[in-house]
């Protein structure tokens, strides 16, 4: 597969707006569209039951999660020029066409491979929490460093959008990216915004929708590792995997998380749970279900403490 | 169109690690001599085999300083850099 | 997604699996998933090499660069880190005059008289007006107006150096002080949440991986002075302190003590972490990385707005669940007899030998105790507690009741009710001394039993900055009558 090629059958996709965010929206077919829905758009707050889909917020520390969280909740959830700010799972909910919407904003990684506790909550989220649409919020600044993390997630999920966000301050800096040829080479939608000056708000409300009801079809870039010793190493991991789980999706990830040692892969494998979404969700269920600050730590035991 | 990192490594002058880069002064990333979730941490950092990195600022104490990496400022301790390999740019370039 | 992957009640053959991904690894170890991260890095580098166009990639950070030289300098580093607390706080010290003594005079005085009138004219009974007015209300009152207008005033500001990005500046400046404490860079920006509000500063310690080090960030986060205890060094700063100075120089004298606590705060940070990892927090150094991020223009309009809204719900809705309350009790112990005297009375009695021991007084020690829910009412507790049992100045004591409050905003009114009361200012600077170092607020305290799930932890950081303080007062009050 090419993943220069969007799928012809995809009805009307909304295509991302290339310009830069800090210029107005493009006149045209998609910019109508875009304007019907902000006008549906209902920030539900904290009001996050009974939704008909999950989002996610991923990315970066630091790119602007908590600033877009706002701004589609109408929640005040703590925005600070740091990386670090955001330390538990915060959620929200957004109505739009009829449909409501719940939006997780997560603590800020740099890659979904660490183990920092506070990453490690955002990792598992993307992976048993089942999002229908994981929103990549990426600095346009740093992109390269920031597109390890869109690529990771593109292992795991297909139904991402990138928020390429900082538009204004890529401007300033001389960069300019091109968000129609990203999108193009990454087979999803990417949104060029600019959150903290409510720029490109609307686009990405449009590209969650229609990530999210199939309306969009993506066509996920997926790295090639080449051929030399890793992949010779994976390839029978992945036949191992494929027999002992049938139907598992992602094998490749799976392979390549417990080659590095993942804990809560290999204990997945232990219990035979590996790929069963619902035992797997049951299980870290009670850590995303509860209130962050109460439940999603566990007890630190340093080894004083014996 | 001109990519942020050049692929190919201008010619070293001579390696060297990163804690006695002096201040403002450029090299590239040759290697990383740490193992396991320090390692990583690195990685997911920016710090890149074949990255480019500038000695970008030194804290009052000379230690931590911030290095450019990736188009990111990054403070780490000179016990850390001392562990990255670094090709010294070509002064000339 | 099908359900049925996986097999049902464990999987025998894990074994196999997990060990050919051992031997897969044998000889190459972690060079295996490095393999990945080049591949990933390889992508990105190739993708971006044709998205971006960067031909004036360095274009402005000359403004981020020259600053970064500046507030991290060899010379200006650490001297504009003092410099910026101290104008924050002259500002809320300097600031925070008028807008108390506007609130006080609404409060106290036409708030107060109103409620009163009203009582008269449906006949309440005096003990029931006398609680709800002289207890609760006025309990309320005083937080509102004493609390909100400093509050108002810092937060903003503080929060504008945030979206600034000047914290993490900070982090990168402290490290290595932090680490010759045995501790973490990081922990710097746990404390400077800390100066926010001491729950919000625990939970941010977060970040901070290793165990060990993070404990360290949590067991010494009470010394960042937090949203209830400003106010009240401030007031105590300015009318013990201040009135020290020659006119004109009075805030500044009181927010050069106020920093000074805040300092000395700092200073028992980087002590009592240095003690903690040489003794039970023994252990391995971790590594430090920080991102530093560009510099943000604060949006000035926005952060104050949001503040001043979330602030000022939060101080009304805490005064409302505290103070009120606790204004209550005051007014119940003060009035309700035991042996020919007050409740309130009997045990100030009870603990004016502790309280002289440590330069304070009963009345401090039993506001202390009043106030274990929340440091916003140590402050009006003293006022109450003062004006109805300790004063025996007949012109005062009938303060409370005729609410005549309206001086009290220049600090005169304060100032005479507390000297009054027998305070010298040995007892002001004490009082100062003892708000920085004694136990955490009871939100705190719940909060660190969250983050840590362990009562000895807990125990530790409630009873750690209690007894400092208490030794610390009691030592500085020992010297000072021994050479006075
Ligand atoms: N100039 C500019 N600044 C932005 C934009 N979006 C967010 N910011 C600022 O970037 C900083 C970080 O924003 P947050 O929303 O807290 O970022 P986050 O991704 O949630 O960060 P973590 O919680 O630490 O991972 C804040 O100072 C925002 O005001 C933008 O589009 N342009
Ligand atoms: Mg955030």
């Amino acid at each position: 597969m090419t993943p220069n090629s969007l799928p012809a059958s995809a009805p009307a996709p909304v295509q991302p707006v290339a310009q830069p965010a800090n210029q107005p929206a493009a006149h045209g077919a998609c910019a109508t569209c875009v304007h019907a829905r902000h006008d549906a758009l209902r920030r539900l707050g904290v009001r996050a039951e009974a939704a008909d889909f999950v989002v996610a917020l991923l990315g970066n520390p630091n790119t602007g999660k908590s600033t877009v969280f706002n701004a589609l909740t109408g929640l005040r959830q703590h925005v600070g020029n740091w990386p670090g700010k955001t330390v538990s799972r915060a959620e929200g909910a957004f109505e739009t066409d009829g449909k409501k919407y719940r939006i997780v904003d997560l603590p800020g990684c740099y890659s979904l491979c660490s183990s920092s506790h506070h990453e490690e909550i955002a990792r598992d989220f993307i992976l048993f929490g089942g999002p229908d649409v994981t929103v990549v919020v990426v600095d346009a600044t740093r992109l390269e460093r920031n597109l390890v993390i869109v690529l990771q997630t593109l292992e795991i999920t297909g139904r991402v959008v990138v928020a390429l966000n900082l538009m204004d301050e890529a401007k300033r800096r001389g960069l300019s990216v091109d968000a129609r040829a990203l999108s193009r080479r990454l087979g999803i939608p990417v949104v060029p915004m600019a959150a903290r000056h409510g720029k490109g708000i609307d686009d990405l409300l449009a590209a969650i929708v229609s990530v999210a009801t199939g309306a969009y079809e993506t066509n996920p870039h997926r790295v090639h590792y080449g051929n030399g010793r890793l992949t010779a190493r994976l390839e029978p991991i992945m036949r191992q995997l494929e027999q002992l789980f049938p139907g598992l999706p992602n094998t490749r990830w799976v392979a390549l998380r417990l080659l590095d040692k993942d804990h809560s892969m290999i204990q997945a494998v232990r219990e035979g749970t590996l790929g069963n979404i619902e035992a797997m969700t049951a299980r870290v269920m009670p850590r995303l279900d509860t209130d962050a600050l109460q439940d999603d730590q566990p007890a630190l035991v340093p080894e004083e403490r014996s | 169109m001109q990519p942020l990192i050049q692929t190919e490594n201008p010619t070293p002058v001579g390696a060297t690690t990163l804690d006695r880069l002096a201040l403002h002064q450029a090299g590239r990333i040759l290697a990383l001599g740490l193992e396991g979730a320090e390692r990583r941490r690195l990685l997911d950092l920016g710090f890149v085999p074949g990255a480019r990195i500038e000695v970008e600022l030194e804290n009052p104490l000379g230690n931590p300083r911030a290095f450019r990496v990736l188009g990111g400022v990054v403070a780490l301790r000179t016990e850390q850099a001392a562990r990255i390999t670094i090709a010294l740019e070509n002064p000339a370039s | 997604m099908s359900t049925t992957i996986g097999a049902p009640g464990g999987n025998h053959e894990a074994p196999d699996l997990l060990g050919m991904v051992e031997s897969a690894r044998d000889g190459y170890g972690d060079a295996l998933a490095d393999d990945a991260m080049e591949a990933y890095y390889a992508e990105a580098n190739k993708i971006t090499s044709e998205v971006v166009d960067a031909q004036g990639r360095h274009q402005g950070l000359s403004f981020d660069r020259r600053l970064d030289r500046i507030l991290t300098s060899r010379i200006w580093g650490f001297p504009a880190m003092i410099l910026l607390l101290w104008g924050v706080l002259w500002l809320t010290v300097a600031g925070a005059n008028v807008p108390s003594a506007m609130l006080a005079t609404l409060t106290m005085e036409h708030g107060y008289n109103l409620l009163h009138a009203a009582a008269n004219f449906l006949g309440a009974p005096g003990w029931l007006s006398g609680f709800l007015i002289d207890g609760v209300y006025l309990g309320a009152a005083w937080v509102f107006s004493v609390m909100l207008p400093p509050m108002a005033i810092f937060f903003p500001l503080f929060t504008m150096l945030e979206d600034f990005g000047y914290l993490p500046r900070v982090a990168f400046n402290l490290d290595r002080l932090f680490h010759k404490a045995g501790a973490h860079g990081k922990q710097a920006l746990s404390m400077m949440m800390g100066l926010g509000c001491n729950a919000a500063g625990i939970v941010s310690t977060r970040i901070i991986d290793s165990p060990r080090e993070r404990l360290i960030a949590i067991l010494t986060n009470n010394f960042s002075i937090c949203n209830g205890r400003w106010p009240t060094l401030i007031l105590i700063g300015t009318i013990f302190l201040g009135a020290l100075a020659p006119a004109g120089l009075g805030s500044l004298v009181a927010a050069t003590s106020v920093v000074a606590t805040c300092l000395l705060g700092v200073a028992f940070t980087f002590l009592v972490s240095a003690v903690l990892s040489r003794t039970v927090l023994r252990g391995e150094t971790s590594t430090f990385s920080l991102e530093l991020p560009p510099y943000r223009p604060p949006r000035i309009m926005q952060t104050l707005y949001t503040s001043l809204i979330d602030r000022t719900l939060l101080v009304l809705w805490r005064a409302l669940i505290m103070a009120a309350p606790a204004g209550g009790i005051i007014w119940l112990i003060s009035n309700i007899t035991v042996a020919d005297q007050s409740i309130a009375a009997h045990l100030i009695a009870f603990l004016s030998p502790a309280g002289w021991l440590l330069g304070l007084n009963g009345v401090i020690l039993l506001a202390y105790v009043v106030a274990i829910p929340a440091n916003e009412i140590i402050i009006p507790t003293i006022l109450m507690l003062t004006l109805t049992i300790a004063i025996k100045d007949p012109s005062l004591a009938g303060m409370a009741q005729a609410g005549v409050m309206t001086e009290f905003a220049d600090g005169n009114l304060v100032r005479r009710i507390l000297t009054a009361g027998g305070w010298t200012t040995l007892t002001g600077i004490n009082l100062m001394l003892f708000c920085l170092l004694h136990n955490p607020c009871s939100t705190t305290i719940l909060t660190i039993w969250k983050e840590t799930r362990s009562a000895k932890w807990t125990a530790l950081a409630t009873l750690l900055p209690l007894l400092l303080g208490i030794a610390v007062c009691a030592t500085i009050a020992a010297l000072v009558r021994l050479t006075s």
